[in-house]
């Protein structure tokens, strides 16, 4: 590029390029969720209860939103292998009801008994990841899906027996779905809860999710984290500058799964239920498209984006129902939600770039 | 409607630059048919350019075309891609292979080109639905085989051959086509051994006289003597020299090959490292090195204290793979003893550890991180290696990116070495490849090493930042005494900058000599123990 | 001649792990087989009615991979596109091989349209195509629900109300296709120790092996080859890759259009929204099953894939329930082999693709080393 437009360029320029890097498609799902706050009370939703819809559900996800984007920065792509995590988190949460914790602290407990699985099988998926580069994406799938199925064997023959968790007749193999109600139900929701009429603040879960979203950021602040976005920006810069590009792309992998096994716990406690079994089967394709759409793309990520994606993502998913039913009677919302979610990651996929080797 | 007489090929007056930079000049050459001519010049002298101009190469066309005309039999043509150019009878093959490794002999030579039997399906379908007609494939690869006056299995698989087989396998594919009218041979002999080299030669007589014009690139100058009609000499860009091969020879190419340009830049005195006095920082031992197309084999060479070392040689001699391969990038063996102490191979860290930096000749690859600010490009390895530009809290557990320091240490060299941008925070991927080059410079000065690696510190950049990024280096070296080991192609610069030079061939230190030796030691040098 | 023989020459090490996963689903055969308790008649039985189900969706898969593409995930658009088909002839209320014939008929063009459109986008994601086409499959059953559950009743007319939900518009959860069930299957009765043979499918299974092998011989299956192993090469020597890339996906999903239908009608009737997501996942795991990689898959590779792995399905859940007292155990285990396989498939193409990379270097640095001790 010559010296001197670059010197020249306007404020219209800068204006317009702050419009192309936020990207036609995010323009498009941002006014129509725009579209669908102004349909709302004009179809007869009741807004307050929408907003408050959509605020909840940003809490009960952000976090595994957030759980993509170690791996983006260190150029592992998008962790399509999310139920990984997931499962420590599973694992916490029935050991922790297994071992007869309640209330509050049952939560507490989830975490700090998922932790180890997190650590453990993160280091496996992360070593082998190291093996595979190139084919991170494709692999990370077929990884999550290929530990899901495992796991619902083991879910039936470990050696459960809670009557609150195992299927009542057999006495033995966890239920389907398994209620946390006298558990963790709402445990983060209810601290500093703000009620005004139909309008709800799960302020408890909004600031667990800042303390992570913070503890990330920051983290990309220090050494270790600028090491791993330039391991992620060019690896063979990264490299030569003396960085273990191997031992950067662990560590990101081990805090994705560990991310993403407190994302499920948070998920749990305000959605008040465990699900077990293929529950978590296709759960990363949602994360994965929230952080697109917010404007994240293959190899560059940020918490804005986990914030606006996530927010953006939800949003659609719970106006959509109530506007359609409403409109037309008709409940397109999965269908609508397939399509903006899936046209989002194909779209990133075509986008070329550059750190993809 | 071919012109009787008129040569068959004729390029007048060609010209081409690439941005502004002029690499070709007026270069008028006439070709006859069943004439083999031998191209030579330095690296950068602009043949390669000349031949994908005749070619229609894609990357001419995309960089605004080239000035001049082209006469083929006599009739200006204009060749938009590489396929008008093979129509009309044109055949290049390059130095990389073009090959495609699962197929057979056979497969390859006749790739895209396969004769065909016609069935019904193709009637409906189109010709692509029509089968292969294996045996005319065989027999039209054979026949071409034949013409090489050599024997390859037609069935092997490619990636199955030897390096010398691909070589013929390329070859016989251009023979293969019905209409060519010349070759254009880029390096063919470079992988050959030496018993394939003559038969590649004893084939490229046998093709002039079947009325095939060669034109013949290598650095193997007793080849061009023993083949070629003429000897066609380039430099900097510039048609120097075109003579019969037989009223020419080795010394005499070489000469004019090298020539002596007007010297860039303030020439200062040559220091003399040589009297014992100074010590020896860094000692290499036999060193090896598996850089592809740089293979280094067992090297041996000291650098002194405080001096400027450089090396230079031929494209593809192994002098890149000397930085490459101490410095961690490239799988290497042997020893390497900086400062006294044996530096452990393999292990970039390690070499950084030890206050050795290495500014890459691949700037957009290794040097830079193209979609990161400046100030990360900069402050990145002093950060890492030296915990510079860091802020220590909770007692030095948690290190905090300094971002003030960061922009201070990038704004000062933004300054130092006139790096033009709009400032520490733009992308290092808009920046000019000149100033690319100073970024990767003061990424390596932040470092404050005691030996830098300089690896092709000018490529790829305009006159101007040229004399502006060796003068930056020389004051480098003098001001913090860092002792630098400067690797270039261009032997003017390394003769304007350096106070010793080794000059690499075959992979092999051929010798190191003062920087003031004449232009022509070295040309025979470079070529010396050309593989 | 001489170091082609000696390249020939593989070490049982090497056979071994080019063999990994079929050795691994034999074994699991050989342990389950005895334990499911079934007789070997009703074992054929079950294994022959499966490859005649199964076979032609599989080999849709053949074409992409020789085209470099990788294994199409992308296969469900076919299959969505023949499942159209199926509902609209079902609710014209046409019966037997015509009903077949029609359903392919219709369907053909969208296969093709849906085929062009996948390989559009999987050009402009070469090297992630496999993601890519994952990504496209769910995309498109998006538009295959919208296009269903929607538009089928309100826009496209439906007029038999057992096919419709009973809303008005959108098709039910199950098509019931009695009405061609095993039609083909059944055209030439023929019983082989007592298990009927599907003999016209086998028949036009036999064909497709046929069009294969000769496709692999045209100018355009020359072409693909060259594309699929060495893109710029081939582009170079003045091949539309692009375009070839493209046909690719348009046959294999034509093909998989008219497998579905033939998968369909021996089922004798489908889950509207779901079967075509699970049978492109369980065609990719048969295939891989059978010894195929990701850029390497023959028509053996095929057969042996459909029988082991339908072998496997048949028996895990019995076995799985005699072992554990709990049936549900097989379920789980056949779909977790499923998937297992495919990770393994994937996980041994990326290393052996970063194996052959590093091997060029360590030839080097011994032909180095040789010289070192020379001198």
């Amino acid at each position: 590029m010559n010296e001197n437009t670059i010197e020249k360029k306007g404020i219209k320029e800068t204006l317009s390029d702050a419009l192309k890097s936020f990207g036609l498609p995010r323009i498009i799902i941002a006014g129509f969720l725009l579209l669908l706050y102004i349909m709302a009370p004009i179809v007869g939703a009741d807004l307050p209860t929408q907003i408050t819809n959509t605020i909840n559900r940003f809490s009960w996800n952000a976090i595994m939103v957030l759980a993509m984007v170690p791996m983006v920065h260190s150029g592992c792509g998008l962790n399509f292998g999310l139920p990984l995590g997931i499962i420590s988190g599973l694992l916490g949460a029935t050991l922790s009801i297994e071992f007869g914790f309640t209330g509050g602290f049952s939560f507490v407990m989830a975490i700090l008994l998922a932790t180890p699985f997190a650590l453990l099988l993160g280091t496996g998926y992360g070593w082998l990841l190291n093996k595979i580069k190139g084919g991170e994406m494709m692999i990370a799938t077929y990884v999550g899906f290929s530990s899901v199925s495992f796991m619902c064997m083991m879910w039936l023959l470990l050696p459960y027996d809670s009557p609150n968790m195992v299927w009542g007749m057999a006495g033995k193999g966890l239920r389907t779905t398994i209620s946390l109600e006298g558990y963790y139900d709402q445990a983060l929701a209810s601290i500093l809860q703000i009620k005004i009429g139909n309008f709800e603040i799960p302020t408890g879960t909004l600031l667990f999710f800042a303390l992570f979203a913070f503890a990330i950021w920051a983290f990309l602040h220090t050494k270790t984290g600028t090491a791993m976005t330039a391991v992620g920006s060019n690896p063979v810069f990264a490299r030569a500058s003396g960085i273990n590009v191997d031992k950067m792309r662990l560590l990101s992998v081990v805090m994705s799964t560990w991310l993403a096994a407190i994302g499920i716990l948070v998920y749990e406690q305000g959605f008040g239920f465990i699900q077990l079994y293929m529950a978590p089967f296709y759960m990363a394709l949602p994360a994965v498209s929230a952080i697109l759409i917010g404007g994240a793309s293959v190899n560059k990520a940020s918490i804005a984006n986990v914030i606006i994606g996530t927010f953006l993502f939800q949003g659609i998913v719970t106006m959509t129902p109530t506007v359609m039913n409403n409109m037309v009677h008709m409940d397109m919302s999965e269908v609508v939600r397939i399509i903006v979610s899936q046209g989002m990651i194909l779209y990133a996929l075509t986008r070329k770039t550059e750190a993809t080797r | 409607m071919e012109n009787v007489g008129a040569p068959l090929l004729e390029l007048k007056n060609i010209k081409k630059d690439f941005f502004g930079n002029q690499v070709l000049m007026d270069i008028n050459l006439t070709v006859h048919e069943g004439e083999v001519i031998g191209l030579v010049g330095e690296n950068g002298a602009g043949k390669s350019t000349l031949m994908k101009i005749v070619f229609g190469a894609d990357v001419i066309r995309e960089t605004g075309g080239y000035g001049g005309d082209i006469v083929l039999n006599g009739e200006k043509v204009i060749f938009n891609t590489p396929f008008d150019a093979l129509n009309a009878g044109i055949g290049m093959v390059h130095q990389e292979f073009s090959l495609i490794p699962g197929f057979s002999t056979t497969e390859n030579i006749l790739l895209n080109r396969e004769p065909q039997k016609k069935n019904v399906i193709a009637e409906v379908f189109g010709q692509r639905m029509s089968t292969l007609d294996r045996a005319e494939m065989n027999q039209k690869a054979d026949e071409a085989i034949a013409k090489l006056g050599i024997r390859i299995d037609t069935d092997m698989l490619i990636k199955d051959m030897p390096v010398g087989h691909k070589q013929f396998t390329e070859i016989a594919r251009e023979l293969s086509k019905e209409n060519i009218k010349l070759l254009i041979l880029d390096e063919p002999t470079a992988v050959l051994t030496e018993k394939e080299a003559e038969i590649l030669l004893e084939a490229i007589r046998g093709m002039a006289q079947r009325g095939i014009a060669v034109i013949f690139i290598t650095h193997r100058l007793q080849e061009i003597l023993n083949i070629c009609n003429r000897v066609v000499i380039m430099r900097d860009g510039c048609l120097v020299q075109d003579v019969k091969a037989a009223e020419t020879s080795e010394a005499e190419i070489t000469k004019a090959m090298v020539g002596r340009n007007v010297v860039k830049g303030e020439k200062d005195a040559i220091r003399n490292f040589d009297s014992g006095e100074s010590r020896e920082i860094l000692q290499v031992k036999r060193l090896w090195v598996d850089m592809p197309g740089e293979t280094v084999r067992d090297v041996s060479f000291d650098v002194k204290e405080g001096e400027i070392l450089g090396i230079g040689g031929l494209a593809g001699q192994g002098k890149l793979g000397i930085p490459n391969g101490i410095m961690g990038l490239y799988e290497a063996g042997g020893t390497v003893i900086f400062d006294g102490k044996e530096i452990p191979l393999n292990n970039p860290r390690r070499c950084l550890d030890a206050s050795i930096a290495f500014v890459s000749e691949d700037r957009r690859g290794v040097g830079l991180l193209l979609d990161e600010a400046l100030g990360w490009n900069i402050a990145f390895p002093a950060m890492q290696i030296q915990e510079k530009f860091l802020r220590r809290y909770l007692g030095g557990l948690i290190k905090w990116r300094d971002e003030k320091a960061i922009e201070d240490v990038t704004n000062k060299y933004i300054e130092e070495l006139a790096i033009k941008c709009t400032g520490t925070k733009q992308k290092a991927k808009e920046l000019s490849g000149g100033n690319q080059q100073k970024i990767c410079l003061a990424k390596a000065f932040a470092l404050e090493p005691r030996l830098l690696f300089v690896s092709e510190p000018t490529r790829g950049i305009d006159v101007g930042a040229k004399a502006l990024v060796l003068s930056a280096l020389k004051r480098f070296n003098r001001e913090s005494g860092t002792t630098v080991v400067m690797i270039s192609s261009e032997l003017e610069e390394l003769r304007s900058t350096c106070d010793r030079i080794a000059i690499v061939s075959g992979g092999k230190i051929a010798k190191i000599i003062s920087a003031e030796t004449s232009s022509e030691v070295f040309g025979a040098l470079m070529v010396s123990q050309v593989r | 001649m001489s170091e082609k023989k000696k390249k020939q020459r593989v070490s049982p090490a090497e056979v071994l792990r080019n063999n990994t996963v079929p050795l691994m689903f034999i074994v699991i055969c050989a342990i389950c087989i005895p334990l499911s308790g079934f007789s070997p008649s009703y074992l054929f039985n079950e294994i022959v009615t499966r490859i005649g189900r199964n076979t032609f969706l599989i080999l849709s898969l053949l074409i992409p991979i020789m085209a470099g593409m990788g294994l199409n995930f992308g296969m469900t658009l076919g299959a969505m596109a023949g499942e159209i088909g199926l509902i609209l002839v079902c609710d014209w209320q046409i019966v037997g091989i015509p009903a077949m014939v029609l359903a392919v008929i219709i369907s053909l063009p969208i296969a093709v349209l849906l085929g062009w459109f996948c390989g559009t986008i999987l050009n402009m994601a070469k090297g992630r195509e496999m993601i890519t086409s994952y990504i496209m499959s769910f995309f498109m059953n998006g538009i295959y629900q919208l296009v269903v559950l929607y538009m089928m009743g309100s826009i496209i007319p439906i007029r038999h109300s057992n096919i419709k939900l009973p809303r008005g518009y959108g098709i039910r959860n199950t098509v019931s296709l009695l009405r061609m069930r095993q039609k083909l299957d059944k055209l030439i009765p023929l019983k082989i120790f007592g298990a009927d043979i599907p003999v016209m499918t086998f028949i036009i299974i036999a064909l497709l092996c046929f069009f294969i092998i000769w496709f692999r011989k045209t100018k355009l299956g020359q072409d693909m080859r060259a594309v699929g192993q060495d893109m710029e090469v081939a582009k170079d020597a003045g091949i539309n890759v692009e375009r070839t890339r493209i046909i690719s996906i348009v046959i294999s999903t034509i093909l998989a259009d008219i497998g579905m239908v033939i998968y369909l009608q021996n089922m004798g009737n489908f889950a509207t929204y779901s079967s075509h997501s699970q049978i492109g996942m369980f065609c990719i795991a048969a295939l891989l099953v059978g010894g195929a990689s990701v850029d390497r898959a023959s028509i053996g590779n095929v057969f042996l894939g459909v029988t082991l792995f339908h072998m496997m399905f048949i028996v895990a859940p019995a076995a799985g329930a005699k072992i554990t007292g709990d049936s549900m155990i097989g379920e789980y285990f056949r779909v977790f082999a499923s998937y297992a396989v495919i990770t393994i498939a994937l996980v041994m193409y990326e290393t052996k693709k970063r194996r052959a990379r590093s091997a060029t270097g360590q030839q080097l640095a011994l032909e180095q080393q040789r010289e070192q001790e020379a001198a």
